[in-house]
């Protein structure tokens, strides 16, 4: 029993601090591991008039049909031509599935909770509230990202629009 | 009994059964009602439908229920025991109803996998008052037939085997092993079950006879007897002590003048459900449950997809874009080998996920019952074709907005018996619920012959709720009263327990939207309103054209597609406002461009370069414009990501499907393109 027990806890230990890391422009920003399920190549999507710029259209992942979002533009950059570094990670949230285009997967890195912190408060541009934690590694900084308020946010984005 | 039992497949058997039961309960004594009277039948059955249900539900441990249904059971025990002559019918089907309702919902709650923690108290209270006030009525006749509880009651049984189940006599030492526990005294015949070959054939052909004693009342011994594995027939007759006497030396059945109640196979058949099967056997019921098996919804949806997946794959390979410009006659002849088995397939899985409307329009007599008696009005329901079939996702989205649609109409439309009278009108109104199949849809008709729809109220709810979209004046009669579907428009100025809060209408044209049907009302006033649901066979699968605009595509359902032409230019007409329109054999149709629609990019802008398609979708035609057509397929309806739902509904898209080539291609809803 006991050893069941463990093993079980083994399993989420090792998605435990666990992060896969990508970049857009750049910045390196990171996913909790447990959110992500497959990473494909860019591939042809099929665009859905009348979304907002950021959602790119839905691709067909081997039968089921997902919704694609771009990070890129999510964040307000300028886009860049999609190239064959260009990547979809496939997350699940919430029983959402939804692909976000990179412009590169980095690793899979651990991060132990201890080095990570709060964001610094200062709000100003959009980006910000997408970010929940910050992780350090050595010296860099992974910028560790909320998917939830990736998806959530766009109730207001659909309110702004009716106005 | 025991934890071990309450796994899911017999949870799910016994919801299933439950609720099978409880429909066929709440029919019978609707049924009743209108014959004012419960035949011996009916009274039966009832009893025996409470009996289950008290034993299975007892059995899955929902003492709620098994009491409820106990009650009952008793005071039907006691009616069908007693033939009481004062009954208030009313009162017994409104408490039997509420019994049903209640149970109904512990169901619900069953099925929800929250607790069935109803209280059912009050209502069985209820129910042994009546019972008690039965029995005082009734005392009389009574007191001749119901035994003083401690005495000793004498029996005799017929026993009928199931045929062909061999060791009869055996059976019936167990039978008799079994009985020896309970009784004082027992004799059957034939004596020599042991002993003697013979007695089997004896048994087989007279059945087996058993007279005893015993202090358990008629119920317990009936419900003892009823265990007996492969039994086809059983007679319990209750004896006086006399006659027992007499039968001491059996010789043959006298005519009883006592209680007697013989009790057919049917009485048993649901009685425990592993004895089903055997039941089925039997011939004299002759049901066709032995050729018919139940499967559940989920597999049958997977079967659903998986024959979906093969159509797109069965396109995958026939149009591979690798054979493009190939000769192969074996090929292509295989290939339609191939087409064909799938398509049939895909027939079979369609006609088995229809189901008929029946159950659904059954539901309705309930309904209106109890609405007529809320509020005092007199409505005949008449249902016509209800043996129309509709996929079972469809069903389940119609069932709510037709139970709106009954409700409306005896609520608003029906008046009550005088104003009838008043008007010249028969006394009792009527609201008919007709199905039909017109093409690749079915109809639902519900027709009532009651006041009809007020224009004058209508437009003026229309101006206050300002849902006016164009001049009054220029409204047809249908125009106006198609206003009511519009949300939050309820004309009834009192809100009451069952319509009017003015989300009726507005639900009901959602739902039906949703599975891809259309709502029309039309009226007459004084004479009655007629509301019209058209609604798709299936939904699954359609015929589809695919065209294609730019680099996208988009698939339209070939079904409404009229014709496609290549126009001159010189045909188009534009207005001042700069819309174009186009003549066609002296009717003139507006153009929608699909790239301006959904600001897609395309090098062919002009007429005449690219292609018209004709559209049509409830009696309103428009014309497509798009780059190309590329031709004709089945198509597997998927629902887009609920991700891409969630911003506002998109216009004109109903869906997507995938392409051969694994692309994806957006289904456009026509309906909604007429809307801009």
């Amino acid at each position: 029993m006991a050893e069941i027990y463990n093993s079980l806890e083994l399993e989420e230990d090792t998605q435990k601090d666990r992060y896969l890391t990508f970049v857009i422009g750049n910045e390196c920003y990171g996913f909790e591991i447990k959110h992500v399920t497959e990473i494909i190549g860019i591939q042809a999507i099929t665009e859905i008039p009348e979304l907002p710029e950021y959602v790119k259209g839905i691709i067909n992942l081997r039968g089921k049909i997902i919704p694609v979002m771009d990070v890129r533009l999510r964040f307000k950059q300028n886009p860049i031509e999609y190239n064959d570094r260009t990547c979809v990670i496939v997350v699940d949230v919430k029983e959402i599935s939804i692909g976000f285009i990179v412009d590169r997967v980095a690793e899979v890195l651990s991060i132990p909770e201890a080095d990570i912190v709060a964001p610094p408060q200062i709000h100003k541009g959009t980006g910000n509230k997408y970010i929940r934690k910050i992780g350090k590694v050595g010296n860099e900084v992974k910028l560790l990202l909320d998917c939830d308020m990736l998806l959530a946010e766009q109730e207001a984005v659909e309110l702004s629009e009716v106005i | 009994m025991s934890d071990q039992y309450s796994n899911e497949p017999l949870m799910e058997m016994f919801l299933f059964e439950t609720s099978q039961l409880l429909e066929q309960l709440e029919q019978n004594i609707l049924s009743s009602e209108k014959e004012s009277g419960f035949s011996e039948d009916s009274i039966n059955e009832i009893f025996r439908i409470m009996h289950t249900i008290k034993g299975s539900s007892a059995m899955m441990l929902f003492d709620n229920i098994a009491k409820l249904a106990h009650s009952i059971e008793d005071l039907f025990f006691f009616i069908r025991k007693e033939k009481p002559e004062q009954i208030d019918l009313t009162v017994l089907s409104d408490l039997v109803l509420e019994g049903v309702d209640f149970i109904k919902t512990e169901v619900e709650k069953i099925k929800g996998s929250s607790p069935a923690d109803g209280n059912a108290e009050n209502l069985v209270v209820t129910i042994k008052n009546l019972l008690t006030e039965l029995k005082r009525m009734n005392a009389a006749p009574a007191a001749a037939f119901t035994p003083i509880p401690s005495g000793d009651y004498a029996y005799k049984a017929l026993i009928h085997f199931e045929e062909g189940c061999e060791m009869e006599n055996i059976r019936a030492y167990t039978i008799i092993h079994n009985l020896k526990e309970l009784s004082k005294e027992i004799y059957y015949i034939p004596e020599d079950i042991i002993d003697s070959d013979e007695s089997i054939n004896v048994i087989r052909k007279n059945g087996f006879q058993i007279y005893l004693k015993t202090d358990r009342d008629y119920r317990k011994m009936h419900e003892f007897f009823m265990q007996t594995i492969f039994l086809k027939d059983m007679e319990l007759l209750q004896l006086e002590d006399t006659e027992f006497a007499q039968y001491n030396k059996p010789e043959i059945t006298p005519e009883e003048n006592l209680t007697k109640l013989s009790i057919g196979k049917e009485v048993s058949q649901v009685e425990k459900p592993v004895r089903t099967d055997q039941l089925e056997k039997e011939p004299t019921t002759t049901n066709t449950t032995q050729s018919i098996i139940s499967v559940g919804v989920v597999k049958l949806d997977k079967l659903m997809d998986l024959v979906g997946e093969m159509v797109i794959a069965e396109a995958m390979v026939i149009q591979n874009p690798d054979l493009k410009g190939l000769q192969l006659s074996n090929f292509t002849k295989a290939a339609n080998q191939l087409n064909k088995i799938t398509s049939e397939i895909q027939d079979i899985v369609m006609s088995i996920r229809m189901v008929p409307l029946s159950a659904t329009f059954i539901k309705m007599h309930r309904i209106v019952r109890d609405m007529c008696k809320k509020l005092d009005k007199d409505v005949h329901l008449e249902i016509i074709g209800e043996e129309t079939e509709v996929d079972k996702n469809i069903i389940e989205h119609i069932s709510d907005p037709l139970m709106h649609l009954v409700r409306n109409s005896v609520d608003h439309g029906i008046e009550n018996t005088q104003e009838r009278l008043e008007k010249g009108k028969s006394k009792s109104g009527t609201i008919t619920l007709e199905a039909k199949n017109a093409g690749s849809d079915v109809l639902i008709i519900v027709r009532d012959d009651g006041k009809g729809l007020n224009k004058e109220k209508i437009l003026k709810k229309a101006r206050e709720n300002n849902l006016l979209f164009k001049n009054e004046e220029d409204m047809t009669d249908k125009e106006i009263y198609n206003l009511i579907l519009l949300p939050g428009f309820s004309t009834k100025e009192k809100v009451t327990e069952f319509s009017g809060r003015g989300v009726g209408m507005d639900v009901v044209t959602k739902n039906i939207e949703a599975v891809g049907g259309t709502l029309s009302v039309d009226s007459v006033a004084e004479k009655g309103t007629v509301i019209t649901l058209k609604i798709p066979l299936t939904l699954a699968i359609i015929d589809g054209m695919n065209i294609k605009v730019g680099k996208s595509r988009y698939t339209i359902p070939t079904i409404s597609i009229k014709e496609s032409f290549r126009p001159k230019e010189t045909e188009i007409i534009y207005d001042p406002d700069g819309n174009e329109m186009i003549m066609v054999r002296g009717e003139c149709y507006a153009i929608r461009r699909l790239h301006e629609l959904y600001k897609l990019k395309t090098n062919i802008t002009k007429f005449s370069e690219g292609i018209i398609i004709m559209v049509e979708q409830d009696e309103k035609t428009v014309c497509v414009f798009a780059d190309e057509l590329l031709g004709q397929q089945q198509v597997v309806v998927k629902a887009l990501p609920h991700y891409i739902q969630s911003f506002k509904r998109i216009r004109g898209l109903a869906g997507c499907t995938l392409l051969g080539d694994g692309s994806i291609s957006l289904i456009l809803d026509v309906a909604r393109m007429f809307n801009r």
